[in-house]
């Protein structure tokens, strides 16, 4: 008589130590074989949208800090060039340079949470706690400019909340080489560590032609290879005028776009960012950064679609304008929400302890995947 | 690089009366709007084309128009008469850098559209939000379920126009 | 010899037995776990640039403290759907298991819980029930999560246990016995007669033991790791994956047992691997009390060295949970059925032809 053997569905989450805030994975198990992944998500719903059209336009921005709560300044950086293109107004030269600083920053910031929780859900917890302690550094650049530690608000439309403190262009520069040597502590203790490199590589192969069909962008995208960086092919703000690379995954530890690709790209990423922001500083024009703000914001009728380089990906706000002082309607892309619906498609066939480096490699938040 | 206008024109030759419309003058952005039941055949189209390759869908975007006449019935419920749901399609070629945004516009009564996710495996969960949020219909749609709001929630559709909070969610009191 | 001083004492077997028997948990373990814990997180705060405990008594000594008081508070929780008889005796099995492993572990000359000839058999043995006790566990909370957990940990400690059996194997070979204390006994003199040296063996055949060893010795602390499920194969509560494994469910003392049993194996492991290899209780040096003509003096010193020992090999384990990640269950099988158990296989038939000659 052949043994009856059953299928087992396990739920993952909400409340699990690496779901990354409350996201729920429906796994469906042979042993410890993947058969296939179901996110149920929407536990952090917060109706972002609905309170969208009830607000005026700058008021939307305390909310769209709250959407990707790891990397709340490029949201609003990606928020205010949507407005600005609806209305049609140039800013000065020194906003948008703050607005890079303060946008690459927030890249190093959460790229190094995305490394060291990466870390931490492969069982290393050393690397999160010194991926902490840097991007602490990062927050008080922060707190100095806007006294604000993780919901800033200070991307105004137009322009920004303040100027730069006296003392921040002087620290930020200290942070350049304090930094530099950290991302190489980070390689030697974690991403060329043996264990490290045989539980990400080769695990949670992301093709290109697959990642493009599901729209997967960022970070995730550029680990399978493909050089695509909207900073570099569809230039806002002024980053066509800064010299940087976009690093590619490219196979280094097993195939191009696995996992470890997916990090390691991060890893060089910041790296990028931080010449971005060297640069930045040095041409870092003097102006008014509050003189292109509107008294009142209210765009003709019209819709636009506006999208930014997000640290996960392509951030884009399609905004419709009824042209009265509250927008028709605000409609996010997320890409952590794009970046999850491939988790089926990455996990089948690996094992349990591979959905959590799945998940971790494709670096979710939840607050913007439920908005 | 194609104008939205010149694929405008080169569509309507290929497909004629399923492109309905040129919409232009709107500031920012120009779209064109496609029959609701005719947007999979112009988007494998698009997609399959050496000379578009709009092979990325940026963002898929459910909208109620809020147009329609108040009617109010004999029972003193109110009722949007001739009202419209619309969906904005942006689309992207990454290999030749063009964009386009498609429209579809479907009556308020029964929105009802043909699923873009087979082309796309991005907007499988783009269009179970816009279904989430305002009820429009994918046909052929492979997994319709609601994807934010509870799977339970009965008391419709929270992003249209004259969606109203329920007294009650599972025994719950909803309206704090 | 303690044995002895308390038959006299008490004038009874019984209650010399009882009272010996139960001497080394509230001499050595109960101390040992209060320590360790509170080295754990200090070792692992230091590692990390932070301080780790800081608020009760002076840098925190106090904290474990707390912490047991707080733990003995907690209500203690019993899952609705649980296999009430096996959910109460698992925990009380995990401890039995790795506290009966120190009987037979010589803590100095004159102290020795049970001097049997089958000691090194007897600790592999009784570490088995800990198996059982995780399975136990694991099973009877009713939790898909423990149950994987548990099933993990079984699979694991049963396939460990086969090189560091064949490391044994390799060493009775040499020294002729199981029975621990002639093993320490037999590295006495200064550190060149521990077993990682060759033992007490002497000329050319000392030389060429002496790579053989070291692997041996490698093979049985990776797989002395994974039986007691540290880091980087602490699989089976994994928390990043199974939430805490098999001991999901419990709470209060219940889990301060398996807590308490986590470091009495931590220990009980470095130990076996000091008195294999290191010369057990033997001082490096020779003893004061030698040199002293003090000769109660000796089985304190002893008693020093052994610690220091043990205590050594815990903060190596301490030392690798806070450096690496954790490997994967394939992985960690392919480690043991792959490399260890082959290469332990080769060692110790080398170690034999070596030992004919």
């Amino acid at each position: 008589m052949p043994v009856k053997t059953e299928e087992m569905i396990l739920n993952m989450g909400p409340q699990h130590p690496s779901t990354h805030g409350v996201l729920r994975l429906e796994l469906l198990l042979e042993g410890e074989i993947i058969k296939g992944v179901k996110p149920h998500i929407g536990y952090l719903h917060r109706c972002f949208e609905k309170h969208a059209e009830a607000m005026t336009y700058p008021q939307v921005i305390p909310y769209v800090d709250r959407l990707d709560y790891l990397s709340s300044m490029y949201n609003e950086f990606g928020y205010v060039t949507a407005v600005e293109k609806l209305l049609g107004i140039e800013v000065p030269q020194r906003v948008e340079y703050i607005r890079v600083i303060m946008g690459e920053l927030q890249r190093i910031a959460s790229h190094l949470v995305a490394i060291g929780t990466y870390g931490a859900d492969l069982g290393a917890f050393t690397p999160f706690l010194f991926a902490f302690r840097d991007r602490e550094k990062i927050l008080s650049l922060f707190e100095i400019t806007c006294g604000a530690r993780l919901l800033y608000n200070y991307i105004w439309i137009g322009g920004l909340s303040h100027d730069l403190h006296p003392d921040f262009v002087r620290l930020a520069r200290e942070f350049i080489p304090y930094f530099r040597p950290k991302i190489k502590e980070m390689n030697d203790l974690l991403s060329y560590n043996k264990i490290f490199v045989e539980r990400t590589a080769n695990v949670g192969i992301l093709p290109p032609e697959t990642a493009i069909n599901f729209g997967v962008s960022g970070p995730n995208l550029r680990g399978s290879g493909l050089k695509w960086d909207l900073r570099r092919n569809d230039p806002y703000s002024v980053y066509d005028k800064f010299d940087f690379n976009i690093p590619v995954g490219e196979g280094r530890m097993g195939t191009v776009g696995d996992c470890w690709d997916r990090y390691f790209v991060r890893i060089l990423e910041m790296e990028e960012s931080l010449k971005i922001i060297e640069q930045a500083l040095d041409q870092l024009p003097e102006g008014d950064v509050t003189s292109a703000i509107p008294k009142r914001v209210k765009p003709p009728i019209g819709q636009v679609y506006a999208r930014v380089e997000n640290p996960r990906g392509e951030l884009g706000y399609f905004i419709i304008s009824d042209g009265s002082v509250n927008p028709f309607r605000v409609k996010v892309r997320a890409p952590s929400f794009i970046s999850l619906s491939v988790m089926d498609e990455l996990c089948r066939g690996h094992m349990i302890a591979d959905v959590i480096a799945i998940l971790g490699s494709i670096d979710i938040v939840l607050g913007e995947i439920d908005r | 690089m194609k104008t939205t206008e010149e694929i405008f024109n080169l569509l309507k030759e290929k497909f004629g009366e399923s492109i309905i419309e040129f919409k232009t003058g709107v500031p920012v952005e120009d779209f064109i709007v496609v029959n609701p039941f005719e947007i999979d055949k112009v988007c494998t189209f698009l997609r399959d084309t050496d000379s578009y390759q709009f092979n990325n869908l940026m963002n898929l975007s459910g909208v109620d128009d809020a147009n329609g006449k108040k009617i109010t019935g004999e029972q003193g419920e109110v009722k949007l008469e001739g009202r419209t749901f619309s969906l904005f399609y942006h689309l992207e070629s990454m290999s030749l850098k063009q964009k386009v945004t498609l429209a579809v516009r479907m009556p308020g009564e029964n929105p009802e559209v043909s699923s873009v996710s087979e082309i796309w495996r991005s907007a499988d969960w783009h269009e179970r939000e816009a279904f989430d949020m305002f009820g429009i219909k994918f046909l052929n749609h492979p997994d319709l379920r609601r994807i934010l709001m509870p799977y339970d929630w009965e008391a419709g559709y929270p992003l249209r126009k004259d969606y109203k909070n329920p007294e009650f969610y599972q025994g719950m009191k909803v309206p704090y | 010899m303690i044995y002895d001083f308390l038959l006299k004492l008490t004038g009874s077997e019984i209650a010399a037995g009882f009272i010996q028997s139960l001497l080394p948990l509230f001499v050595f373990i109960l101390p040992f776990a209060l320590i360790a814990v509170l080295l754990e997180r200090k070792v692992s705060a230091h590692m990390q640039d932070r301080l780790g405990p800081m608020r009760v008594g002076y840098h925190g000594i106090f904290q474990t403290v707390a912490d047991i008081l707080k733990l003995m508070q907690k209500e203690d929780i019993v899952t609705d759907n649980s296999d009430k008889a096996l959910f109460n005796i698992a925990p009380v099995l995990v401890f039995t298991g790795s506290y009966a492993a120190f009987a037979a572990i010589p803590f100095s000359g004159a102290f020795i819980g049970s001097n049997i000839d089958l000691g090194l058999f007897f600790i592999v043995a009784v570490s088995g029930l800990v198996v059982a006790g995780i399975l136990m566990a694991g099973w009877a909370s009713n939790n898909k999560y423990t149950l994987l957990g548990a099933m993990r940990s079984a699979a694991q400690v049963i396939s460990y246990e086969i090189p560091t059996i064949l490391v044994i194997i390799t060493i009775v070979m040499i020294t002729g016995t199981l029975n621990l204390y002639t093993l320490s006994e037999l590295q006495t003199g200064h550190f060149w007669n521990w077993m990682i040296f060759g033992g007490p063996s002497t000329g050319l055949i000392k030389v060429a033991f002496i790579p053989f060893m070291i692997i041996g010795f490698v093979i049985i602390y990776i797989s002395t790791l994974a039986e007691v499920n540290r880091t980087p194969f602490d699989i089976p509560e994994a928390e990043s994956e199974l939430v805490s494994g098999y001991h999901t469910e419990y709470s209060g003392m219940k889990f301060a047992m398996f807590f308490l049993a986590e470091y009495a194996n931590m220990f009980a492991v470095s130990a076996i691997v000091a008195a294999v290899f290191f010369g057990g209780y033997q001082s490096p040096f020779g003893y004061l009390g030698n040199s002293l003509g003090i000769s109660w003096f000796i089985p304190i010193e002893q008693f020093f060295w052994f610690t220091f020992k043990g205590i050594f090999f815990v903060l190596v384990q301490m030392w690798l949970r806070w450096t690496l990640p954790r490997l994967r269950v394939d992985q960690l099988m392919a480690l043991c059925w792959k490399y260890l158990i082959p290469i332990a296989f080769v060692n110790l038939l080398i170690v034999g032809l070596i030992t004919v000659f």
